[in-house]
């Protein structure tokens, strides 16, 4: 029970394109670099020139003068496939992707090449919901508590995260599917077995998440507020909704199971997230 | 075991109060049934077989407590028009094809109510379904009117009707319709009492119900003739009810040769349709008056109907629906079980076994005039001005589903209102994404706050008809004795019906000791000064919004309202971006203001209640957030400290130089909050142990103090009013507090403070 095996971010690998964002991107991941003190490699799917070079240097500079942490490198070809041969290659832990927020609404969409990156690397991605130049503090982190033999590992890894990223609070929120509840409210009888039943289920995964708490060494938990919050609603979709609701900073889940050709028809548990990105997620692989 | 028996000894201990009801209920039961088959060209005796049946099964297998069951206005319309043209005519052939058709429906019922899909009927949009019972209100009003004047033979669709109302007028003065004159004037003085008894206030008179005086009055005219006057009854026959002497030994048997024919399955359909719509809005309504507050079993109750309909059928019955005013007379006579539904039956088979000859003597015209006030009830052009108030869209809306409803039927009607209102609302909000996108999303999210046990509510993207069953199966598993916020704030659109049926819980949860706060509509647009106009983010209209900013209040900023005239505080719902005594607040460092609005604010101008909107991030706003906090401007300086009890924003003050401080001699306030601040002594001399008992002793805030001000919060979202008026009270007491603390003293006082 107790090998508690937390995962490092040693390499952070980043694609690039030359658009108004690249400077954003950039900086959020030489501070992701210099959270986790890794390596990070840049990738630009395109050619290389001198001026393009030349540009990329100049935002780096700023942040380490060890040029050995950073790597560059120019591929041409299909970018969802170039990303995740270069992260396999590269042994790369962690891949961060920008989202788009759409002009006018504040809702952030996630375009469909990093979709298809985020639904097949084989390492944990970090969607960013508004890359940008300056720092900002992640205080309150949301991790799922779902009932699944990833869990544990990423909330230990959470805990991990949140000591590095300076996060005060940790909510772990339990998601159960009404259909476990199996009660269909009609009147006042069903509305009272409903009740109870809400009210076992959620102290009975309350208790399962407590369990996984107890395994959390002392010193990740030192400094940060820890609650539970069972909410009652579609998977995947609702802890994003959760999220959005208590204005997290970021949200961790669990990496899905490999996706079937019915998930795609009906929505994913991340499928959910993704269609719509509540706030920053971190897909723990 | 004991249960049982005290809820025996409880059922018989109510017995005579139910036996009563039941028999007020029969009273009205019995014209109305009768008006009721005679205006859908059934037998009359039908619409008495379907409130007998009725009554007897849905008490035995119904889900509800307080309803009275039996034949419905709505189903008039959809019966006659199966009646009359099911057999090209035939009204006997379309009668019992008719039969078969109730009955057909019945079974659909009942498959209803045991997928337990009542909750479907919330799919139709409120002003649709107002338009569909106006305009049935239309068609009974139209037919009716003329067989009032006795004028029985009339036909035609509802706009000729109405329009030949003046020659049935004119018809009554030619000198040889004499005697049918005598019969109008009988229905016309019916009207006037239904129009005008609730108007007398006596208590004899009212111990009858309108209609059955009508009937008295005109039973009693009969014997006036037969006992006292020489002269014939003037009333012919042919404009008397003709009830059967055999009702009890023949039925007729209903004919099933058209089952697959589409235009009986169209009348399957449709009075399916309406039966569960109008049985569901009555069960609905009646649940608001159940003195004993319980919920109805609409699925059970939709089983039972089903069941009821099929017997009814089968012995020769019209339909059998829930009914709103015979229900309501049931309430109002302090009926409060199911027993009194039963009791209606009985006294109902008992007036047709006693008083089968006294029942012939009923005019058609008397009953036609309780059809005629019906009619004009649900068509009632107040309902109409009502709708207007909300919004033109909704006008719109209502008078589209009517006219389709008048000219082509009930199913097109309803179905051209639902296309109405989606087409409507694609044009408030000038998209058609915002709906294709998120309509199969579950947009809800239901969490109970760990602190105090608070239903949070959370609607996303579009909340309207379409996607109402969602937030609807979300709301009906909260308690109605708990506390509930439900918040729009990320929320575009919400529409009339969503409003309406939220009002309606309002109003259950009120009753039921609980409390019902909704909140994050105040920033959205309306399209009219209504509290339920149709609320939208986009655009649409920012004129009403802001040149009627004090008119046009959400419930919620009513609330604060009195609130603020309970305490006789003043305030303000306009939105204000002059932001000076709060921005400084250390807690807003990194945020950015957006905007202040809804402040409560005492004449002394001490303290401050606003609901402020700030934003994380320097360009468009990452995340924004929602809060209601409490300013208390204080008389001299203290020290600055902040108070907490997450240490959430610890990094964020300790960024400002406070540190961490311990109170001595407190070691479990010490433990449960983290004080920050940035002289320790004097915040030390300043947390006295009456502070640090009064805000060990009370619910926790949230307190930062910048030297002349507090800032007080709870939680980082809208408070609810109840929760508003506690925040009030804490801090009135809190100000108290701290203004007793003699600080410059004990600055002064102590020598170990020399800065």
């Amino acid at each position: 029970m107790s090998e508690v095996n937390i995962h490092k971010f040693n390499t952070i690998l980043i694609g690039v394109a030359f658009s108004p964002n690249l400077k954003n991107n950039i900086f959020e991941a030489m501070r992701m670099v210099d959270f986790f003190d890794s390596n990070l490699v840049i990738v630009h799917v395109g050619t290389k020139t001198k001026e393009k070079e030349d540009r990329i240097k100049e935002l780096i500079s700023g942040f380490s003068d060890d040029d050995e942490k950073v790597v560059v490198i120019w591929k041409r070809g299909n970018p969802v496939s170039v990303i995740i041969d270069i992260a396999k290659e590269k042994n790369a832990d962690l891949v961060m992707l920008g989202a788009i927020p759409r002009e006018g609404l504040l809702k952030f969409y996630i375009g469909s090449i990093a979709r298809k990156i985020t639904r097949n690397a084989h390492c944990s991605v970090l969607l960013l919901i508004k890359p940008s130049e300056d720092l900002r503090p992640c205080n309150h982190i949301v991790v799922n508590g779902l009932k699944d033999e990833k869990t544990k590992q990423t909330i230990l890894d959470s805990f991990e995260i949140s000591q590095n990223l300076g996060a005060q609070k940790l909510t772990i929120v339990e998601e159960i599917s009404q259909q476990e509840v199996k009660v269909i409210v009609e009147d006042d009888q069903s509305l009272l077995k409903d009740t109870l039943i809400k009210e076992q289920l959620a102290q009975k995964e309350d208790l399962r998440v407590q369990h996984i708490l107890k395994d959390v060494p002392d010193d990740l938990k030192t400094g940060i507020v820890i609650n539970t919050q069972s909410i009652f609603g579609k998977r995947g979709y609702s802890i994003g909704h959760y999220a959005k609701v208590v204005a997290a900073d970021l949200l961790i889940m669990n990496a899905p199971k490999p996706s079937t050709f019915f998930d795609r028809i009906f929505l994913h548990d991340l499928e959910h997230i993704l269609s719509e990105l509540p706030t920053d997620v971190l897909i723990m692989r | 075991m004991k249960k049982t028996n005290n809820t025996t000894s409880g059922f018989m201990a109510q017995l005579p109060k139910n036996i009563f009801s039941g028999f007020v209920v029969s009273l009205i039961a019995l014209p109305l049934g009768l008006g009721l088959a005679l205006a859908s060209e059934a037998p009359p005796i039908s619409g008495i077989i379907a409130a007998v049946v009725g009554g007897i099964i849905v008490s035995i297998f119904g889900g509800s407590n307080v309803t009275i069951t039996g034949p419905g206005n709505g189903l008039v319309v959809v019966l006659l028009g199966a009646i009359t043209t099911l057999a090209n005519g035939d009204l006997y052939q379309g009668y019992i094809f008719t039969l078969a058709a109730i009955i057909c429906s019945g079974a659909l019922m009942i498959i209803i109510g045991q997928l337990k899909l009542g909750i479907l009927s919330d799919f139709f949009p409120s002003s649709a379904i107002q338009g569909m019972l106006a305009a049935i209100g239309i068609s009974i009003f139209a037919k009716q009117f003329h067989v009032m004047l006795a004028n029985t033979s009339i036909k035609g669709d509802t706009i000729s009707l109405l329009t030949d109302i003046p020659s049935s007028v004119l018809l009554l003065f030619e000198p040889e319709n004499k005697t049918i004159a005598i019969a109008a004037i009988v229905g016309v003085l019916s009207f006037l009492i239904m129009l005008f008894y609730g108007k007398i206030r006596n208590k004899y008179f009212q111990l009858v119900p309108a209609p059955m005086w009508i009937v008295l009055i005109a039973i009693g005219l009969s014997y006036y003739y037969e006992v006292f006057s020489s002269d014939p009854y003037p009333i012919d026959t042919e404009l008397l009810v003709q009830i059967p002497n055999d009702i009890f030994s023949k039925f007729p048997s209903p004919d099933f040769s058209l089952l697959l024919d589409p235009k009986f399955i169209s009348v399957v359909i449709a009075i399916t349709l309406i039966s569960s719509i109008e049985s569901l809005l009555s069960i609905k309504a009646v649940d608001k008056l159940d003195p004993l507050k319980r919920r109805s079993n609409i699925n059970k109750d939709l089983t039972a109907l089903g069941i009821a309909s099929i017997v009814s059928g089968f012995l020769g019955g019209l339909n059998v629906v829930t009914v709103i005013a015979r229900s309501s007379v049931n309430v109002n006579n302090s009926g409060s079980n199911r027993s009194s539904n039963f009791f209606h039956s009985f006294f109902l088979i008992l007036f047709v076994v006693l008083f089968q000859d006294q029942l012939r003597r009923i005019p058609l015209t008397a009953l036609a005039a309780i059809l005629v006030y019906t009619g004009y009830k649900l068509a009632a052009p107040r309902n109409l001005k009502d709708i207007a108030k909300i919004g033109k869209e909704q006008v719109f809306i209502f008078f589209a589903t009517i006219i389709a409803t008048i000219t082509t039927n009930l199913i097109t009607g309803i179905l051209i209102g639902i296309l109405a209102t989606i087409i409507i609302h694609f044009i408030l909000n000038k998209s058609v994404i915002l709906f294709a996108r998120n309509l199969f999303k579950p947009n809800v999210l239901m969490f109970k706050e760990g602190i105090n046990g608070t239903y949070f509510v959370s609607v996303k993207n579009f909340s309207s008809f379409l996607n109402y069953s969602r937030l609807k199966r979300k709301l009906d598993t909260i308690p109605e004795n708990q506390d509930t916020v439900i918040d729009f704030s990320l929320c575009d659109f919400v529409d009339y019906t969503v409003q309406d049926s939220l009002l309606g819980y309002q109003e259950t949860f009120k009753r039921k000791g609980g409390s019902f706060e909704i909140t994050g509509l105040d920033i959205h647009g309306t399209s009219s000064e209504h509290p339920l106009a149709v609320r939208s983010l986009i655009s649409f209209s920012k004129k009403a919004k802001i040149k009627n900013g004090t008119s046009n209040l959400t419930k919620r900023q009513q609330d604060l309202q009195h609130i603020a005239n309970d305490f006789s505080w003043g305030y303000d719902p306009q939105k204000t971006n002059d932001v000076i005594g709060v921005s400084d607040f250390v807690f807003f460092k990194t945020k950015k203001i957006n905007y202040l609005n809804n402040s409560i604010y005492d004449p002394q101008s001490v303290f401050k209640i606003f609901d402020i909107e700030f934003s994380e991030g320097e360009f468009i706003a990452r995340t924004s957030v929602r809060a209601t906090m409490l300013i208390i401007r204080l008389k001299k300086e203290i020290p600055k400290f902040t108070l907490d009890k997450e240490g959430l924003l610890e990094f964020l003050y300790k960024f400002s130089g406070f540190r961490d401080i311990d109170i001595q001699g407190h070691p479990d306030f010490s433990k449960r909050f983290f004080l920050l601040g940035e002289n320790p002594e004097k915040i030390q001399s300043f947390f006295t142990d009456e502070l640090v008992l009064f805000l060990e002793s009370n619910p926790y805030y949230h307190i930062e103090c910048k030297s002349d001000s507090l800032l007080i919060m709870s939680k980082t979202r809208l408070a609810s009013s109840k929760e508003i008026k506690s925040l009030i009270n804490y801090s009135t007491h809190l100000e108290k507090v701290i203004s007793g603390i003699q600080y410059d003293e004990i600055v002064l006082k102590s020598p170990k403070i020399k800065s």
